[in-house]
């Protein structure tokens, strides 16, 4: 594993019984790549993304996330890896200054560093007037904003976002790609999952999965030019139709 | 009617389907009719007793072999003063202290009279007056058997004592607080988490926006719970007459027909309930501490009302469960009719009508 | 007209949900509602779906008031929320019966509006709803929408949360329906499946920004619009920023949209530009504007 890839896997395996929910994947994802993991609901996605949290152990396989092993260092992972989900963000009945305090406090950060943070994420997201309400009161659009750099906030190398601009609107949505290239650019490695395509034409390396299976890896702009086709949706329709 | 029919179809698949809630409607009222049954039940078996024997006579060791030789007690040990008495009771062990007087055999027959001293431990209120009557009715037996013999009537005098708790209060019986319990948690609390089921997955919203009427929903949903809930009532009754041997005085008709009506009260809480909350967890809430806590605290249930503080003896009248637990204790208890039932029975008619308005009140054919 | 809707208002408490809304369906149209979370869709479904009541204007649907007779729109309307509404426990079949018999049919008297989709989860039919994949029970949905041969069908966001082959399937469902004359109104959130659509609005904020098919939508968008490419996108989109005649800047897929403020632009001299703030392998051309490069033009 050379100093720039993050994550490193080979012939990563679950199985369910006699199912192989994933089937010996292999990719490699570098320092500050924005790599698009999609699939269909039930394509693996999920079960894929949760070994590399290290919240599921593989059946067969190797895979290393941010230099760690995901079968005996699941807990060094844990302390490197951000983490944000569409369906559960951040707590709507604490606000805002209080989320940013109590997710810093998870991942262990000082009481100093943690007021840093606050003061730095406050400006760059220009909720200063609204610190002290309460989340649940915010637009839609900021909360999500806002939780992305919850999921920043221990400076992780790698974060994982599940399918981050589902719903909003296509001004907010800009801004937050905006922001994942900033995080990108400064060196975080950001590994998106989702099943919407048009959020995939953002990634610099997009992999599709289809039935446990990699079925594709590459570029947008290249795995358009291999299927002949002007967008990532009709790729995925033409893959998964075989 | 068809409509009418294929909705109740739906609910019966609801409930057979979903395990907890069929737990709650079949396990739970057998379960509890059992523990309160056990818990609060007449028997006793080898109960520890400890025996002050003064007197050391050939009637004593009688009396104190037929006493050992019942399945209801064992002899633990003999003590020799009075003040052991204190000490063993603190161990916890010995329910009740059997102390004959000097002389017991010599004044028997003397004077055809004697005494013994039945100290139980009433921390226990329950099995102390159970062991004292036990042991009296031990006594009187050797008393007929004494006297078949002999012309001259003997005569033991048993004097009770209860130690700890001195103003023993007699045990309500059970059946019908387990009843009345039993039948607000089927009828209400299952009713509610029914409806508000339907709101929280937002299939009322298409139950709505459908030709079907808002009461047939309403009386599609209540119509199995009242199904279940008279199977529940008879099931605890059958329980109650022929595992508890607990009888039934006045007419089953008439239980019948009351509980039919408590049950139509219970609904039509839940359904009260459900027009004010949103979701199932609140629906349980409400149900939890709006009824079941009411029902058991102020209903008379387990604590009675006589000896209640005045504010709370006033809002148990509120309670419908109280109405209906005095109505079912005078026809089960005392074998009463309609005659001396009226007036409770039409406070719980008036009750029901007063939530079933509220709830057609409260009902929304939209959203908001 | 099937849906007409002139001025309706809502609001919640001190939120505005709806402000001065009005728009008109034809029959058999296929009329799609485009906006984000939030802006308003949702109500405005409920509304005419006899739901909740507007504060200000009127609307009638299938030429019924939604107020006043709201027992007939009822009977003629089919409804899918956007949240996955039928009994989980039940089997497919039961679920569709038990939809059948509340509108007072029967699956058999409807089967051929229906035939098509069910065809497809047929396979599963005694399998319980809740166990079923999105894709199934959405068409499952679907199906107990139809089942009593509705005049207007509501939609509202089918297509969240389902992935691009079901949602494909959909559309073309969509469409067939449309063929024997169902009246659809549907609203999702993704702008990308606007242009399936016979005419759109776009919503934002309770708002509607602009109503017309998506085809004179974007024609209508009123400035050049040029996708923008370098090797660092973060430093391409800050630098195009500081570009001082730019009139917006969005990052767009793999490339960035740019339009200037110039009617004369000349894309050599951003070239220029870019290339003086270190930028690398840059590229420029003319691309056409999309229905969300109209709506983040109009919601600016």
């Amino acid at each position: 594993m050379d100093n720039n890839t993050v994550i490193q896997v080979e012939g990563l395996t679950k199985m369910y019984g006699d199912f192989a929910a994933v089937d010996a994947i292999t990719f490699d994802v570098k320092k500050g790549e924005i790599f698009g993991f999609l699939g269909a609901n039930g394509a693996g996605k999920t079960t894929a993304m949760k070994m590399l949290i290290g919240i599921s152990k593989p059946t067969a396989g190797k895979a290393q996330v941010a230099g760690f092993d995901v079968y005996k260092q699941a807990e060094n992972i844990k302390k490197s890896i951000g983490y944000m989900s569409q369906k559960f963000a951040l707590y709507d009945d604490l606000t805002v200054k209080e989320n940013i305090t109590f997710f810093g406090g998870i991942y262990g950060l000082s009481r100093k560093r943690i007021k840093e943070k606050i003061a730095i994420l406050l400006e760059e997201l220009g909720l200063e007037d609204v610190s002290d309400q309460l989340v649940g009161a915010l637009p839609l659009g900021w909360k999500q904003k806002l939780s992305f750099s919850v999921s920043l906030i221990h400076d992780p190398k790698i974060v994982f976002l599940d399918e981050p601009t589902g719903g909003v609107d296509p001004i907010t949505r800009r801004q937050f790609w905006e922001m994942i290239y900033k995080a990108a650019h400064q060196g975080t490695t950001v590994f998106v999952t989702t099943h919407y395509m048009d959020e995939a034409e953002y990634c610099d390396r997009v992999s599709i999965m289809v039935n446990g299976k990699i079925e594709a890896l590459d570029t947008p702009k290249k795995l358009k030019a291999q299927f002949q086709v002007d967008n990532m949706n009709d790729v995925f329709l033409k893959l998964a139709r075989g | 009617m068809k409509r009418f029919i294929g909705f109740i179809k739906k609910e019966f698949y609801h409930i057979f389907r979903d395990k907890r809630s069929l737990f709650i409607l079949f396990g739970m009222p057998i379960a509890q009719i059992m523990l309160f049954g056990f818990a609060i039940t007449n028997e006793i078996n080898n109960v520890d007793i400890a025996v002050l024997d003064h007197s050391k006579g050939a009637t004593t060791t009688e009396i104190i072999n037929k006493i050992s030789a019942s399945k209801y007690f064992s002899i633990s040990q003999f003590i020799n003063k009075e003040s052991d008495i204190e000490t063993i009771f603190k161990k916890g062990k010995v329910k009740a202290v059997l102390n004959f007087e000097k002389g017991f055999s010599k004044n028997l027959i003397k004077d055809h009279k004697a005494t013994i001293q039945i100290i139980t431990d009433a921390t226990d209120p329950n099995t102390a007056n159970t062991v004292s009557n036990y042991v009296n009715a031990i006594l009187q037996q050797y008393q007929k058997e004494l006297n078949k013999d002999i012309a001259i009537t003997y005569q033991i005098v048993p004097q009770t004592r209860m130690v700890y708790n001195p103003e023993l209060k007699s045990v309500y019986m059970f059946v019908p607080g387990v009843m009345t319990i039993i039948l607000m948690l089927v009828s209400a609390m299952m009713t509610s988490i029914s409806i508000t089921r339907e709101k929280e997955l937002g299939t009322m919203e298409i139950l709505l926006v459908s030709p079907i009427k808002p009461i047939q929903v309403i009386v599609g949903k209540v119509f199995p719970y009242i199904f279940l809930s008279i199977i529940n009532a008879t099931v605890i009754v059958l329980l109650s007459i022929f595992i508890f041997k607990m009888p039934v005085q006045g007419s089953l008709i008439l239980l019948g027909f009351e509980s039919v009506l408590f049950i139509i009260t219970a609904l039509a809480l839940g359904i009260l309930i459900s027009t004010i909350s949103a979701t199932q967890q609140t629906a349980m809430m409400i149900s939890l501490m709006g009824l079941m806590l009411p029902v058991i605290l102020l209903s008379g249930f387990i604590f009675p009302i006589s000896s209640m503080p005045l504010p709370l003896q006033i809002i148990s009248n509120i309670i419908p469960a109280k109405w209906f637990i005095i109505i079912i204790k005078g026809i089960m208890l005392k074998g009463v009719g309609l005659q001396y039932l009226w007036k409770e029975t039409l406070i719980l008619i008036g009750m029901t009508i007063f939530y079933i308005g509220l709830s057609v009140k409260k009902y929304k054919i939209r959203l908001e | 007209m099937s849906i007409t809707v002139s001025n309706i208002s809502k609001s919640y408490k001190s939120v505005k949900a709806l402000e001065n809304i009005s728009f008109n369906v034809k029959e058999g149209e296929l009329f799609g509602l485009i906006g984000p979370d939030g802006a308003g869709k949702t109500t405005l479904f409920r509304i005419l779906t006899t739901l909740l009541i507007a504060n200000e204007g009127t609307a009638t649907v299938a030429d019924f008031d939604v107020v006043l007779d709201y027992k007939k729109i009822r009977n003629n309307v089919g409804y899918m929320p956007g949240k996955f509404s039928l009994y989980q426990d039940l089997t497919v079949e039961e679920n569709l019966n038990f939809f059948a018999t509340i509108f007072g049919t029967t699956i058999e008297e409807n089967y051929d509006l229906i035939k098509e989709i069910y065809v497809q989860i047929e396979p599963f039919k005694d399998r319980r709803a809740g166990k079923l994949s999105g894709g199934m029970k959405q068409k499952l949905a679907l199906c107990c929408a139809l089942i009593h041969k509705p005049k207007v069908l509501f939609l509202d966001e089918p297509t969240t949360g389902v992935d691009p082959v079901s949602r494909k399937e959909f559309w073309d469902m969509l469409k067939r329906l449309q063929q024997k004359g169902i009246t659809i109104l549907v609203s999702t959130p993704y702008m990308d499946e606007a242009a399936l659509c016979d005419r759109i609005a776009l919503i934002q904020d309770g708002k509607i920004l602009q109503i017309d098919t998506p085809q004179a939508i974007v024609k209508h968008y009123p400035k050049k619009i040029y996708n923008v490419r370098a090797d660092n996108t973060y430093q391409l989109i800050k630098s195009l920023k500081t570009y001082e005649y730019n009139h917006s800047v969005y990052p767009f897929g793999e490339f960035v949209h740019y339009t200037d403020r110039r009617a004369d632009f000349n894309p050599k001299d951003l070239i220029q530009f870019l290339e003086s703030n270190n930028l690398s392998n840059v590229e420029i051309e003319k691309t056409v504007a999309t229905i969300e490069d109209t709506f983040m033009e109009l919601a600016k």
